[in-house]
């Protein structure tokens, strides 16, 4: 358990600039992005238990706190998927390597404002 | 310095041998590159053109049981199977990467393959078993 924490702690504060919160943040939202995916096949389950029961759970997602955490599901989903792509990219051609840092700035100009519109939608009924 | 970059924060370098860790190397890239379609894709689509408020039990009627009731239900057969797998898979490379005692190891990736394999066949049986409730309100049509 120390292990793990020692080597989860060097993983967090080693200073790598822009490749490490790229790493840091791949993770984390892979990780969130998943526990929310156990719990969405447990919530689409629940259709086979009739209309009443399923209505009733899925107003847990209008709830003003899930509506914050639905905001950072897209920012995970997104930013998983596109700083995959960076990765996938490098992978297969690694002459692009040197623009690494540079297409990790490219994915954020892509996944922030996504984030935002899409946050958008998913907020405002809070405000109405 | 060698083309083949082995630096975690650029990305995990491909494993030799051909063996399963091999395989699971290119599935991620794989299933990562369909999942960068369809799942941001349904995303978008549930979140920005139908919106959370408004899904309920008619949108999942309407989606598996409508005319186009087949596509979709592939589709999230897809997503289901796509996303977990490279989900799970890279809960054991997190794993790896931190738990090292082989004892914890083993018993945690085990614990962790028993949700994957539950909540695929959970997702599967839901996606398959569904039909659509009879229309109470036929008659009163006439």
């Amino acid at each position: 358990m120390g292990q793990a924490i020692a080597s989860l702690w060097k993983g967090i504060t080693y200073r790598g600039r822009e490749g490490h919160y790229a790493f840091i943040l791949h993770r984390a939202a892979g990780l969130g992005v998943l526990l929310f995916l156990v719990l969405h096949v447990f919530d689409i389950f629940l259709v086979t238990l009739g209309e009443d029961v399923f209505n009733e759970f899925l107003q847990l997602y209008t709830h003003p706190v899930a509506r914050v955490l639905e905001v950072g599901l897209i920012f995970g989903v997104v930013y998983h998927a596109f700083n995959g792509l960076r990765i996938i990219i490098i992978d297969f051609w690694p002459r692009t390597t040197v623009y690494a840092r540079q297409m990790w700035w490219l994915v954020m100009a892509i996944t922030l404002p996504i984030t935002a519109i899409a946050g958008y939608f998913t907020l405002a009924p809070l405000f109405h | 310095m060698n083309t083949r970059i082995n630096h975690r924060t650029l990305s995990r370098a491909k494993p030799d041998g051909g063996g399963f860790e091999t395989f699971s190397w290119y599935f991620m890239r794989v299933s990562g590159a369909l999942l960068l379609l369809i799942a941001v894709f349904h995303l978008l689509l549930m979140h920005v053109y139908i919106r959370v408020e408004n899904i309920d039990f008619n949108t999942v009627v309407t989606r598996w049981t409508g005319p186009w009731g087949a596509f979709w239900r592939l589709y999230d057969l897809a997503l289901l199977v796509f996303a977990l797998t490279h989900g799970f898979n890279g809960l054991r490379w997190v794993i790896d990467d931190y738990i090292h005692r082989p004892g914890w190891n083993a018993l945690i990736k085990g614990v962790a393959l028993l949700l994957a394999v539950v909540v695929i066949l959970m997702g599967a049986y839901t996606i398959f078993s569904f039909r659509a409730p009879a229309p109470s309100f036929a008659f009163s049509l006439r």
